[in-house]
This record gives structure tokens, C-alpha cells and sequence, in this order.
């Protein structure tokens, strides 16, 4: 067969271009055959985006009106998730409270508030009842308070239970399972109710600045590009929304942010962030397996001491026997075979797991990466002009696995900070665009600090010898019962995308075929996300440089976002000639994740916002 | 021809980028809840030809209508950021609306086109949710107007209407009078964006609101769904090696 394969592709055979994506049986032997034929033919056009050719330099662009509409806020907030929309609400509480006319417009690339959030999620109602303490009555979906809490370490056909006692992190009593999606589409409710203007299906996709560099607001994407880079008949050019201050709240790895980070050097003083990717799936189950508010966490198989990661279950209780389960894997593994995907499918099988799923209906499937650097991470929050706010920034509490509600506070800490300046007789700014430190030193100040820094050192401490069960003792000893006092902060080590050693060095990985019954494929599961993009627009997921996929993460890496993407978006597929392969993106299938941006060991994939109204369709995830 | 169009923008339906859709456990419906809901493509298509019409000042006025619950309004926000003049919501919610059908859509856009003294009447040729196309056609029937369905090409004579309409046997050109009924096919335009200063641009514009019983419509359905169910499972297919092969498996499956 491994003779065959090569004479195949080694022929002057033309094949027909493939267009979608085929599992290939033993991709290792595959491409490993292949790096050999790998030639030094010029490598085919696969950026065709303006942030890598720019539009005034091409000829097609001669002569097309690029004058954009401007209008004027007050703030504009740039992400409807649960930093954008609690700084929404609370910016319009304090206006109201103090009868003052705010303008506050919020972009979101989602169609619908909601269509992009993915959590798993266990809500801590605290920031959710500091900024509207009347949820309950308002209907806030928060129907599944947390009953039972189950712990586990799992090995390959057994189970460990780990008791959880009061005091450790992950003890969840007194919070509720939720729909995270359907609590973002509640908030986005309660923000248009206090009249918050909300722009869903418009995607943030320039900052803009003064003349002074303070930043000035933000652009709306530009509609209407072909996938070749050209403008089409419909072309139109997106909006321009000035501000006094710009929150960016784009979530984990936002892309803005990214920007951000460089032109004002926000994070010199900072550790590289350090990510997990989390994939989830929702089930209705049988009802007899159903135990509504049980909590289930597991540590251990399939995941090898040394690779971060874990799973949840949760039940949820909204009237019909629905189950949130996933699976988290932190970006940092070093094996380039690994397939956080395949992870979560083969998890499912183990016997504590799957009984519950027998019988039952997988009716949803996503992805996102989440942010697990804690304190050590956080970058410079302020510039003039601008806030970061939420999971951009990121203030997730990795242990307890929750970053919402310190994400919310962090957005109310922003309207309370950004309020007395934007209503002061004079603007106290030495720049055009306001400059507010004022919402760091607070944050510094408030519990979302104080929480953060006490559990700074469980996640790095998973870098030991030991690995998971190294972590799981520091954490008993250290967190437990000296709550997070040691007077030493453990540092990360390195960027995610630096920590892949050569394919060469690592064994691949034998995962089993899916059931179709408990494990699926992957493309059925993207199809569950919803996912769909305007086909004909340049694929999102731009490279500096066309070349390097094929020399380098093939060549040295074999290729490991084939694995490490949940929605199939790249392939290696045969060149047209036969001789050497070449990258396929297959951009409309992306789920918005951002895991590509962040583990590309090269570091060539820079994710830039579609057009907007694109992406998965989430419902209640 | 100058005159006030009746631009119909149909209740919005589920976009075809939903996730799978699931039946209800009950196998009374679909689940609806929280599905992603927009305007139906041949609509878009539709409200694009109106907008057009007015732009070459062949009509005076665009008007968009929907029929459905207080969401709807967000459609017939997108029609005016397209360029329509104003809007009517005619509130249907509830078990009304999972009843509303082609019949009471129809009957509601008569009484709004003899309301409004409109003389075209522009729509998609079907709702991607439930593929009736019927709602132009019925719509014609009662208001006792010509109709031109699945529109590829439209343009104004005089008081005349010329249409080009895909048919099954290829491209049907008729002329017919008005006012009329002109459902839209994929073909007749490529719909613009709703871009962001159009939408702000288009809180401005007014959308009333009115109920089915203002118009004297009764929407109690004629209709009782029995049991909605998913489609039967795909069978694996299986490959045989010769036709005699074919026969006996055929004949032993009891097709033959």
C-alpha cells in the first residue's frame, strides 16, 4: 500500500482540484511519504486579503470610492459578549441615574447577539447580581442551580473520584449551569431596553486613531470584496463610529487587540498569554439518565499527564433532558499529532461517560479558545482612547474554570471609570481620544484582582515533572490551604505556538474511528455548529507569507493545524501537478475559535475579521 | 407609471445557516426558539427589485410588510436600510403565528394592497422555511389582479409590465396589466447590503403597527398539523457486481 501511494503521487497524474475535505486514513504515512516529493514549485495564491496586499497598490482598485460615512458616539463598545454588555448596561445605568444622554453603540460580528458565545458554563451570579440585581424577576436564564459536583481522574477504563471540598476552586455551590448564548441574548435585551444601540452582523474591523495616536473609534468591515481580492458590483465600504473612548471586548485572542498590543506596547510588562482550545457539544439524553444541576469534571485519560486538560459535563434543567459536555485541551501540548478534537470524541467513550450519552442526540457542536495565563498575563488595560475589558485582556480563573463573571465586572469597572470623565464639564484628556487609568487601578483594587492573584499559580505549577499530578498536589497544598499566599509567582513558559517540538521527535497518535453514535466525524460536526460565511469574499485566515505552511509546518511539523482546527478549515491537499502539497483554506467553515492564530508554530496565520453576519450560528451555547 | 408599491416583505423565516433543525418532542412542529431568523432570500431579492424600481422613478414609493411576531420588525428594519420608504408590521404572535399560512398572509396583503392603493405587489416566490409558494399567487386570486411568478427579468411598459419568468421549459416572456403580483426568482437581481449608516439611517423611518382584525382578516388556520417528523434515516446503500446480481436483490427487497 506505502508503494502504491508513492507511485501514485509521485506520477504526472492531473487531478481534479479537491474541493472538500476527505479523511484521510493514515495521514501520517501520507504526508510523511509526501514531505519527501515536497518541490520547490512556486507556491499557489492562497492570501488574496487587503491586510496582506494592500488596496492602494493594486490596480483593480483605481478609481473606487473608499470615502467612508462617519458618525459620532460617545462610547462605542466593540463585542456583544459579557464584558461588552455589562459595560453597556452600566454605562447607561450611571447615565440614567444621573439623567445624562450617553450615545453608547456596540458592534458585534454575530448575526444575532449570542450566534458566537460558547461556554460551558458555570455561572458565579455575583458581577451578574452587582449590575442587575432584579435578574430574577427580569427572567434571566439562570433556571439550573448546581446540585451535585463530581470530580474525577480518569484512566483508560477506570475512574478516581477526588472529593470536593469546600474551599477549592472548582466547588461550585450556589451557581447555576447556564446557556451562555442564551444569557448574552438576555443581557443584549436588557442593554436595548436602557437604550444602548446594538449593531449585530457588523463586524469591527479597523481601529482608528487620531493625529495624536490616541485611538479614535473603530471601522466597520467593507462588503461586497471578491474572493480574488477585487471589488465586486456591491462593493460598499464600511462605516466609521468615532468615540470619545473605544472598549474592545472581542473576547479570547480578539484580533483588534492584537493590533493593539503592538502599536501601544501593552504588553512589555506582561507574560505571553497561554491558551486552552475548548470544544463542546450539547445532547438531549434519556430521561432516565438525566440529573438535573450535576456537575461533572474529570482530569486524566485520554490526555497524558503532561498535556493540560479536561472535560465537563453538566446537566442542565430547562424542561427536556439536555446535557453541556466538552472538552478542554490547553494550547501549550508539545505533540504536533495531537487532535484536540479526536481527544474530546475519544473521551466520550470512556465507561463513566459514556452511559449517559447512550440513547441520547448530539444537537449542537463548537469551539473556542479560552485564555488561561491569570495575572501573570494581563497586559496594560488602558491607552489613550481606549479599554480592554473582558477575555481579551483575559481574566479567567483557571482552576474554577470561569471567567465570565470577572469578565462582566471588569466591563462595569470600565463604565464606572470611563462615566465621570465623559460627563465632566471639561475633557480632561491630554489627547483627543480619552485615556482612562483610572479603570486599571480599580480593577487592581476590586475582588476580580484579589481572586486572580490567589490562584496564580496553579496553572503554571502543571509544569513539573509530574505534570497533572504535580499540579493537583501544589494545588491541594498550596491553594487549599494557604489560599494563594506563597510569595512567589510561577512564571509560564513561553508562547503556546513555541511549544510544538518537530513531528520527527513525536509519535503520532492512533485514535479510533467514530461510532457515529457517540463519537462523530468532524465535518458532520461542523455542520452543527451553523457555521456559513459569504463564499465569495478573500478567506479570513490570512498568511504573511503563502510559502511557509508547506516548507515549514508541514516540513517540520506536519502540518498540525490539520489537527488542531475544530472546523476542518485546513487541509494539505495534492498539488494539481502531483508533486508536493499544498495548503487548502477552506475558510468557510471556520467557527471563529482563533486556535489557529494562537498555535501556528510559525506564527504566519493572522486571523482578521469576515464580513460580518458570518460564522457559526450558536444557539444557546 | 407612478404610483405606490407595495413592497412585500414576507415574516422571516429560518435562514438556511441554522444548525440542524430539530422536531419538536412533542412532533407537533419544529423548534423555533432561539433559531437564527432572517429575511427570506427571495425576499431580499424582491425588496432589491423595489428599491430598484424606485431608483430608475418608475414607482413613488416602496412599502415593506411583515406579518409576524415583534422580531419581525427587525426584517422590515433591513428592507428600509435597503432603501424601502416605510413600514407596516401587521402583529401576529403566538399560536397565530406558528398557524399563519399562505392563506391569511395573502388575505392580510389584499386588504393592506386596497388600503394602501397599491399597484404592485413585489414578493419572493416561496419562504425557505416551509417552500409553500403560494402566498404571491393567492394574493393575486383574491385581489382579482394578473400575476407574474418566479421573475427573472422585470420592466415597466407604460402601464404595462413586461416579465421574464423561469418555467420549467425554459424562459417565459408575458406582459400583463396592472396593478399586479410579481413573485421574485434567484435570478432577477443580486440583492445589496444593509450597511450600517442605512441601518441607523433607517430607525428614522416609521414602521406602524396593526393587528389582522384592523385589516377584518380572521387568521384562524383552515389547516391541522397532525404530526411533523424527521425525514427517514438514509439507508447505507449497498454495491452489487452484476445485473443479475441487481435483479435478485431487487426482488428479494419486494421492488421488483
Amino acid at each position: 500500500k506505502a508503494v502504491k501511494l508513492e507511485q501514485y503521487f509521485c506520477s504526472r497524474y492531473h487531478q481534479p482540484k479537491l474541493k472538500i475535505k476527505t479523511e484521510h486514513a493514515t495521514p501520517q504515512l501520507y504526508t510523511a511519504l509526501h514531505r519527501r516529493a515536497c518541490s520547490t514549485v512556486s507556491t499557489p495564491r492562497i492570501t488574496t486579503h487587503y491586510t496582506i496586499h494592500p488596496r492602494d497598490k493594486d490596480p483593480r482598485w483605481e478609481g473606487v470610492e473608499m470615502e467612508r460615512f462617519a458618525d459620532e458616539a460617545d462610547v462605542v463598545i466593540v463585542g456583544g459578549g459579557p464584558a461588552g454588555l455589562a459595560a453597556a448596561i452600566r454605562l447607561k445605568q450611571l447615565a440614567n441615574k444621573h439623567e445624562k444622554e450617553l450615545r453608547v453603540c456596540l458592534v458585534e460580528k454575530a448575526p444575532q447577539i449570542g450566534a458566537h458565545t460558547l461556554s460551558g458554563a458555570c455561572l458565579e451570579p455575583s458581577a451578574l447580581t452587582e449590575l442587575i440585581p432584579d435578574w430574577k424577576e427580569r427572567g434571566a436564564p439562570l433556571n439550573t442551580p448546581v446540585t451535585e459536583d463530581v470530580f474525577s481522574i480518569l484512566t483508560e477504563k477506570y475512574r478516581i473520584p477526588v472529593p470536593i471540598l469546600p474551599g477549592l476552586p472548582m466547588q461550585n455551590h450556589g451557581n447555576y449551569i447556564v446557556r451562555m448564548g442564551n444569557l448574552v441574548r438576555w443581557l443584549g435585551e436588557q442593554a436595548e431596553e436602557l437604550g444602548v444601540e446594538l449593531y449585530p452582523g457588523y463586524a469591527a474591523a479597523e481601529v482608528l486613531f487620531h493625529e495624536d495616536g490616541s485611538v479614535k473609534g473603530i471601522a466597520t468591515n467593507d462588503v461586497g470584496i471578491a474572493k480574488d481580492g477585487s471589488p465586486k458590483d456591491i462593493f460598499e465600504r464600511g462605516m466609521e463610529l468615532h468615540a470619545k473612548v473605544t472598549l474592545f471586548g472581542e473576547g479570547c485572542h480578539g484580533h483588534l487587540a492584537k493590533q493593539l498590543y503592538n502599536k501601544f506596547n501593552l504588553r512589555e510588562n506582561c507574560e505571553p498569554q497561554t491558551y486552552a482550545i475548548g470544544l463542546k457539544e450539547l445532547w438531549m439524553i434519556d430521561e432516565k439518565k438525566w440529573r438535573p444541576g450535576r456537575v461533572e469534571h474529570s482530569v486524566g485519560w485520554p490526555l497524558d499527564r503532561n498535556t493540560y486538560g479536561g472535560s465537563f459535563l453538566y446537566h442542565l434543567n430547562e424542561g427536556e433532558p439536555l446535557v453541556a459536555l466538552g472538552f478542554v485541551v490547553g494550547l501549550d501540548y508539545t505533540n504536533p499529532y495531537l487532535s484536540p478534537f479526536r481527544e474530546f470524541q475519544r473521551w466520550k467513550h470512556h465507561p463513566f461517560v459514556a452511559p449517559t450519552l447512550e440513547g441520547g442526540q448530539r444537537i449542537a457542536y463548537g469551539a473556542r479558545a479560552l485564555n488561561e495565563g491569570g495575572c501573570q498575563s494581563i497586559p496594560k488595560l488602558t491607552f489613550p482612547g481606549g479599554l480592554l475589558i473582558g477575555c481579551s485582556p483575559g481574566f479567567m480563573n483557571v482552576p474554577k474554570i470561569k471567567g465570565t463573571h470577572t469578565a462582566m465586572k471588569s466591563g462595569m469597572l470600565a463604565a464606572e471609570a470611563i462615566f465621570p470623565k465623559l460627563t465632566a464639564e471639561t475633557l480632561d484628556s491630554e489627547t483627543a481620544g480619552l485615556h482612562v487609568p483610572e479603570y486599571a487601578e480599580n480593577l487592581k483594587n476590586s475582588w476580580v484582582w484579589k481572586e486572580l492573584y490567589a490562584v496564580r499559580n496553579i496553572r503554571p505549577s502543571f509544569h513539573n515533572y509530574f505534570g497533572l499530578y504535580g499540579g493537583m498536589i501544589y494545588t491541594g497544598i498550596f491553594y487549599w490551604i494557604f489560599r494563594g499566599k506563597e510569595p512567589w509567582t510561577l512564571k509560564h513558559c513561553g508562547t503556546d505556538a513555541n511549544q510544538l517540538k518537530p513531528a520527527k521527535e513525536c509519535t503520532p497518535i492512533e485514535y479510533p474511528k467514530p461510532d457515529g453514535k457517540i463519537s462523530f466525524d468532524l465535518l458532520s460536526s461542523v455542520a452543527l455548529s451553523g457555521t456559513n460565511h459569504e463564499g465569495d469574499q478573500p478567506p479570513h485566515l490570512t498568511l504573511k507569507d503563502d510559502s511557509i505552511p508547506v516548507a515549514r509546518n508541514l516540513g517540520i511539523y506536519d502540518g498540525p493545524e490539520q489537527r488542531f482546527c475544530p472546523a476542518g478549515v485546513y487541509e494539505y491537499v495534492p498539488l494539481d501537478t502531483g508533486n508536493g502539497m499544498r495548503l487548502q483554506i477552506n475558510a468557510q467553515n471556520c467557527v471563529h475559535c482563533k486556535t489557529c492564530d494562537i498555535k501556528d508554530p510559525s506564527q504566519n496565520i493572522n486571523w482578521v475579521v469576515p464580513e460580518g453576519g458570518g460564522g457559526p450560528a450558536y444557539n444557546g451555547m | 407609471l407612478s404610483c405606490k408599491v407595495l413592497s412585500s416583505v414576507v415574516t422571516p423565516c429560518y435562514c438556511f445557516v441554522s444548525p440542524q433543525i430539530r422536531v419538536k418532542p412533542d412532533n407537533t412542529g419544529v423548534v423555533t426558539d432561539g433559531v437564527k431568523h432572517s429575511m427570506n432570500p427571495f425576499c431580499e431579492i424582491a425588496v432589491e427589485e423595489a428599491v430598484k424600481l424606485k431608483e430608475k422613478k418608475l414607482i413613488k414609493e416602496v412599502v415593506a410588510v411583515s406579518c409576524g411576531p415583534q422580531q419581525s420588525q427587525e426584517t422590515i428594519r433591513t428592507a428600509l436600510a435597503m432603501g424601502a420608504d416605510r413600514g407596516i408590521h401587521v402583529d401576529v404572535s403566538g399560536k397565530d403565528y406558528e398557524n399563519l399560512g399562505p392563506l391569511q398572509v395573502s388575505k392580510i396583503l389584499a386588504a393592506l394592497a386596497k388600503q394602501e392603493d397599491a399597484q404592485l405587489i413585489l414578493l419572493g416566490k416561496q419562504a425557505i422555511d416551509d417552500d409553500c409558494n403560494q402566498t404571491g399567487q393567492m394574493t393575486a386570486a383574491l385581489l382579482d389582479w394578473p400575476q407574474g411568478t418566479f421573475a427573472s427579468e422585470v420592466s415597466l411598459e407604460g402601464d404595462k409590465i413586461n416579465l421574464v419568468r423561469e418555467i420549467d421549459g425554459g424562459l417565459e416572456h408575458i406582459k400583463i396589466n396592472t396593478p399586479a403580483v410579481i413573485t421574485a426568482d434567484l435570478r432577477l437581481n443580486t440583492p445589496r447590503y444593509a450597511t450600517l449608516p442605512n441601518i441607523m439611517k433607517a430607525k428614522k423611518k416609521k414602521i406602524v403597527t396593526v393587528k389582522p382584525a384592523d385589516l377584518g382578516v380572521d387568521v384562524t388556520s383552515r389547516l391541522e398539523v397532525l404530526k411533523v417528523e424527521e425525514p427517514p434515516q438514509r439507508q447505507a446503500g449497498m454495491k452489487v457486481e452484476t445485473v443479475e446480481d441487481l435483479v435478485v436483490k431487487l426482488k428479494e427487497a419486494g421492488r421488483v
